[in-house]
């Protein structure tokens, strides 16, 4: 039997307001234990919410940047569990009336694009942090748990997608896209390793062709990208293998095990999830007014697909439009200026996504730190296209550029790079190699065209690689035919 | 008349006269206190250094000229559900004892600002969960009237300390009825004001959509006084009224020619005692003849308010408690797990009634009966409301009995939780509702035990709600106090 | 409760309000099943199977009587909201002092350099 993969993902977020989500304590990575807390974030009795105006309207912007709808009210409700790190017994969360719903993402994987439906971005509240110490610090076998409350109460979106991903490709392509503009937004750190970016799926499968959902089971604790696509991927396999073998699966939560490459089943006692939620009575109702929802709306910045969009319509083909709206806002930045200038945009993009990029990678530089500018950008492409340099010697001329050596000019005068395109100079050159190669030239009025590539090759050889390739093969031409 | 029978206006005035000192006041409070409790029980904790802190405090800024208002310098007590920073704070419950407070509620520094000097924590029913303030792990208060009654919950500590002159007011919260039944039984004034206008700041939580702080004391005035100095916008609760707030002093002398008083049908009859009825009765009658235009009306809906508040706020407090887990503070029980450990410190910190309100209010709330109790008793909530919006579309104000019966004997309740919730009758529609209510007293049954007399307004209506209190007490002519046998302090 | 006689002799008029209760409700219509064990499992109460036994008989009588919510008659209804209708009660993006940590410590039953401290979360294998 073909199966079909069936895969939702739930993304939390924490933002990175400056106060917490229901109370003024800093929002901060890093601080040392329990420093960041006060009454109503540790759960105090006699505490109460008032919610951050800051997070609801991050929030919008959010569901915004995902095509979401803005609902016109919205209200908390109580999510009632009980567990060491959650202070009130409580996590203040949304139910049915969420701030946004209704949204999707476009994700592109070996060049098909899907759209990934968004069902909801709801605002809630982070718990505090436990760490389990005693036998190497597994969750299984911890001797105590210490707890620290700095992070109870950070502000939390979460996005949950609609079961539409089929693919642990996929999986990995919405978390990484939906991380990326999330990092745009500038509302959220957005950092996997700290934890300010989670990632759960929901992962099923069926039949191919069937139209009911599978038995749902979510896999938990994956650290990065790799760590999703890989965990959707075993799940999937040790779903099949079970269904195969004759057994049933169970609606369960599961833990990645990085190391081992595995999913384990967190061992939940039943009945544990009827988490009794009602409306909030310590919040008042939200309204999302129209020209709320519209500033929030005009102070977005551009998104990646709507970048991508534009640089297409600008003439550049989809990948390349792709790579370079992923790229850093350093490098985008170049982009812009340099193409003002009058810059050749498929060849400005080219440089960019190509040998900067590269560049940066190999001298491990963060873009904020790179000493090319756009005017500089459009002055190597210039001097590229006026055959001041050749294509080959404009990448060392980019390497003085990005080492601080001055402009692309500057440099290959400097590093003796600029090709020899004087017409007198080079016919000396060319007649020396004539003179030197008697038996080419028979070749040639002998009717053997192609022998041309290989003196153009004596006069660049005799040129230290100066020599302005074309004008030296047509000059060889004029000779030879004369 | 001896300084701790005095109302706050009376003391005020040889306060500022220079009769008395503010430290005078206390010690006359302390002494009535050291009296009376081994009797009463009003209090959990008597703070008598801070309290004369406080009091030598205000006499300097007196003599400075500095006067903070009508409760500069008065002797006032705090129910011990209100966190006081430094000073225990146990909600009455073995879960949080000795816990101290890092932060003051709202209302207390509020009392502060206004200058009144905080003499203790007055006891309650745990977490004011009743109607007697018998279910405090700390021992049952006593009604000053008669010792072997219970002095009404689950403000009964403030009420009791209130009626005595151990305190000149105090602040009880009302989720049901706490503080006007308590007030009813021991022949004080309480009210309950508009939901929203009291920050609920560090008062710990019972019924978040119900609960609210108000005043006790020996008059309609001094009422008037306390509210003012406790209400008022707050940043800190998010259901705090932020909007204009209504004018109390000039209601006070107005009379109730022209005013338009409702007697709600459905809060008489079957349970409600003769004397209680016949001395509403004969009040309503002196309203009518004081110029007042008398109407009944029925509000059928009224018939099943104890129902929606026995499902709405047990389910709301099974959420409220659900903080006192042993982890960051109060009572701790042994376990081996963080699941164990809970369950154990929760079973032996909370008391029968609060146990016995968390298991209906997680049952009223949990899967597959949410619809039937908890979101059908929202619906009579509303249902209660459009009512009485219909109601004071016809009259100014409502009134009734505050409770159906006198002060009952200590006990007589306590194995029948229904019956101890039918105390709640009367008070609880203007909870469901969030208007404010007053509770006055009026007389003396043939026991010499005092009946109360409810005002009910709209949101917002405490003006209107004044005006018909002040008139119902000039028209009572209650001055009796308890004669309660003095012990040697 | 029935009518009160004589609870006012110069009664101007008699207004009746709603008629929104049904008569014909009847409080058997429901039968109530409590698995009481389940419920104070959820609400983390380690009781004993004789306390279990005593509140699930005294909830089955609160339930009985709180169960007359059903005879609330009419269309649906909105959930009840703030009295005074309040919405977007915001607080802006600003940082307040946070508490004084061995204050806060200072009122905890266990602790360890700063940190709150309790068992694991489960039983240790």
């Amino acid at each position: 039997m073909t199966w079909e993969t069936v895969v939702g993902i739930e993304v939390h977020v924490e933002l990175s307001t400056k106060s917490k989500m229901f109370c003024g304590c800093a929002v901060e990575f890093g601080a040392r234990p329990n420093t960041n807390i006060c009454p109503v974030c540790l759960g105090l009795p006699g505490a109460l919410p008032v919610p951050n105006r800051k997070a609801i309207e991050w929030i919008m912007a959010i569901g915004l940047a995902f095509n979401c709808e803005v609902s016109e009210r919205s209200v908390f409700h109580r999510k009632n569990y009980f567990y060491a790190d959650l202070p009130k017994g409580y996590q203040i969360s949304q139910f049915d009336i969420p701030v946004c719903h209704d949204g999707y993402l476009d994700v592109t994987v070996d060049g098909e694009t899907r759209r990934i439906g968004i069902e909801r971005a709801h605002m809630e509240e982070d718990t505090g942090k436990s760490t389990h110490v005693g036998d190497g610090g597994r969750i299984h076998t911890a001797e105590s748990t210490l707890l620290d409350f700095n992070r109870s109460g950070v502000p939390l979106v979460e996005v949950v997608s609609r079961p539409d991903i089929r693919s642990a490709a996929e999986a990995r392509a919405y978390a990484q896209d939906l991380r990326a503009v999330v990092a745009e937004l500038g509302v959220s750190d957005a950092r996997l390793e700290e934890g300010s970016i989670r990632f759960d799926a929901n992962v099923s499968i069926r039949p191919e062709g069937a139209e009911t959902l599978g038995t749902k089971v979510e896999v938990k604790n994956m650290n990065s990208f790799r760590s999703l696509e890989r965990a959707v991927e075993y799940e999937i396999e040790r779903q099949i293998s079970v269904v195969e073998a004759g057994g049933e699966l169970t609606q369960e939560t599961r833990h990645w095990d990085e190391e081992a490459g595995v999913t384990h089943s967190m061992r939940t006692k039943e009945g544990s999830s009827d988490y009794r939620y009602f409306t909030e009575p310590d919040l008042a109702p939200m309204a999302m007014s129209a020209s709320w929802v519209d500033e929030v709306k005009v102070g977005l910045p551009e998104l990646p697909a709507e970048r991508k969009a534009r640089y297409s319509n600008e003439g550049l083909d989809s990948d390349l439009a792709g790579v370079l709206s992923g790229s850093p806002a350093e490098i985008r930045d170049i982009y812009e200026v340099a193409t003002a200038e009058g810059a050749d945009r498929r060849r400005a993009a080219n440089w960019l996504t190509g040998e900067v990029t590269a560049w940066l990678r190999r001298t491990e530089t963060h873009p904020t730190k790179l000493s090319l500018d756009g005017p500089q950008l459009a002055e190597l492409v210039r001097i590229v296209g006026e055959g001041l340099v050749s294509s080959s010697a404009a990448k060392e001329v980019l390497e003085g550029v990005l080492l601080g050596e001055g402009s692309p000019r500057a440099v290959a005068k400097a590093r003796d790079l600029v090709q020899i395109s004087d017409t007198s100079a080079l016919e000396k050159i060319v007649a020396v190699v004539l003179a030197d190669n008697p038996e080419a030239v028979d070749s040639y009025a002998a009717g053997e065209q192609k022998v041309v590539g290989f003196l153009v090759g004596q006069v660049m050889k005799a040129s230290q690689g100066k020599a302005d390739p074309k004008l030296a093969n047509q000059l060889l031409r004029q000779k030879l035919s004369s | 008349m001896t300084l701790h029978e005095m109302t706050i206006a009376e003391a005020g005035g040889r306060l500022r006269a220079g009769e008395v000192s503010s430290s005078d006041l206390l010690e006359a409070t302390l002494d009535r206190a050291s009296r009376t409790e081994a009797q009463l029980h009003a209090y959990l904790t008597i703070d008598r250094e801070r309290a004369r802190g406080a009091a030598r405090q205000a006499d300097a800024e007196l003599e400075d000229g500095l006067d903070r208002g009508p409760l500069h310098g008065i002797p006032v007590a705090l129910k011990d559900n209100m966190c006081t920073r430094g000073v225990e704070t146990t909600a009455s419950s073995q879960i949080l004892a000795g816990y101290i407070p890092p932060y003051d509620a709202t209302v207390t520094r509020k009392l502060k600002e206004a200058g009144a000097v905080i003499v203790g924590k007055t006891n309650l029913d745990e977490f004011a969960m009743g109607s007697s303030t018998e279910n405090s792990a700390y021992g049952a208060s006593y009604n000053p009237w008669d010792i072997s009654r219970i002095p009404g919950g689950s403000s009964g500590g403030s009420a009791a300390a209130v009626a005595v002159g151990s305190a000149f007011a105090a602040l009880g919260s009302d989720t049901g009825g706490s503080i006007r039944q308590p007030a009813s039984l021991t022949g004080v004034v309480g009210l309950k004001p508009t939901y929203g206008t009291v920050s609920r700041y560090g008062l710990i939580a019972f019924a978040s959509s119900l609960d609210q702080i108000g005043p006790l004391s020996r008059s309609v005035e001094d009422a008037a006084f306390t509210l003012e100095a406790i209400w008022g916008h707050d940043p800190m609760d998010a259901t705090s009224y932020a909007g204009e707030y209504p004018n109390l002093s000039a209601a006070l002398n107005s009379g109730v020619s022209g005013l338009k008083v409702g007697v709600v049908r459905e809060l008489a009859g079957e349970g409600y005692e003769p004397a209680v009825e016949s001395a509403v009765s004969v009040m309503v009658d002196k309203l009518s003849d004081a110029g007042a235009a008398v109407v009944e009306v029925s509000l059928p809906t009224f018939d099943i308010a104890l129902s929606a508040y026995y499902l709405i706020a047990p389910a709301e407090a099974s959420a409220n408690l659900a903080r006192f887990d042993g982890v960051r503070y109060g009572h701790r029980g042994e376990g081996t797990t963080t699941e164990s450990l809970m369950a154990r410190t929760r079973a032996e910190g909370f008391g029968p009634e609060v146990t016995r309100r968390v298991l209906l209010g997680t049952y009223a709330l949990s899967a597959g009966y949410y619809d039937a109790f908890y979101g059908q008793a929202q619906k009579v909530r509303s249902a209660i409301q459009e009512d009485f919006a219909r109601a004071y579309g016809i009259v100014d104000v409502l009134v009734s009995p505050t409770s159906p019966t006198v002060a009952f004997e200590a006990g007589a309740r306590v194995d029948d939780p229904l019956a101890m919730y039918l105390s709640d009758i009367c008070t609880i529609p203007s909870n469901l509702a969030g208007h404010p209510a007053i509770s006055i007293p009026i007389g003396l049954d043939h026991q010499n035990l005092p009946i109360g007399f409810q005002v009910m307004a709209p949101a917002l209506g405490e003006t209107v709600m004044f005006q018909v209190a002040a008139a119902v007490e000039s028209l009572a002519g209650f001055a009796d106090r308890p004669i309660l046998e003095e012990l040697a302090s | 409760m029935g009518t009160a006689p004589g609870l006012c002799t110069r009664l101007q008029g008699i207004y009746q309000i709603s008629t929104q209760v049904g008569l014909a409700y009847t409080p058997a219509a429901m039968p109530i099943d409590i698995d009481i064990a389940h419920v104070a499992r959820l609400a983390r109460l380690d009781l004993t199977a004789e306390e279990l036994e005593g509140y699930k008989a005294q909830l089955g009588v609160i339930l009985d009587h709180a169960a007359q919510v059903q005879s609330l008659e009419g269309g649906p209804r909105e959930e009840s909201a703030h009295p005074l209708g309040i919405v977007n009660a915001f607080r802006q993006d600003e940082r307040r002092p946070s508490l004084d940590r061995d204050e806060v410590l200072s009122q905890a039953p266990e602790t360890e350099n700063g940190y709150f401290v309790v068992p694991p979360a489960m039983e240790a294998e």
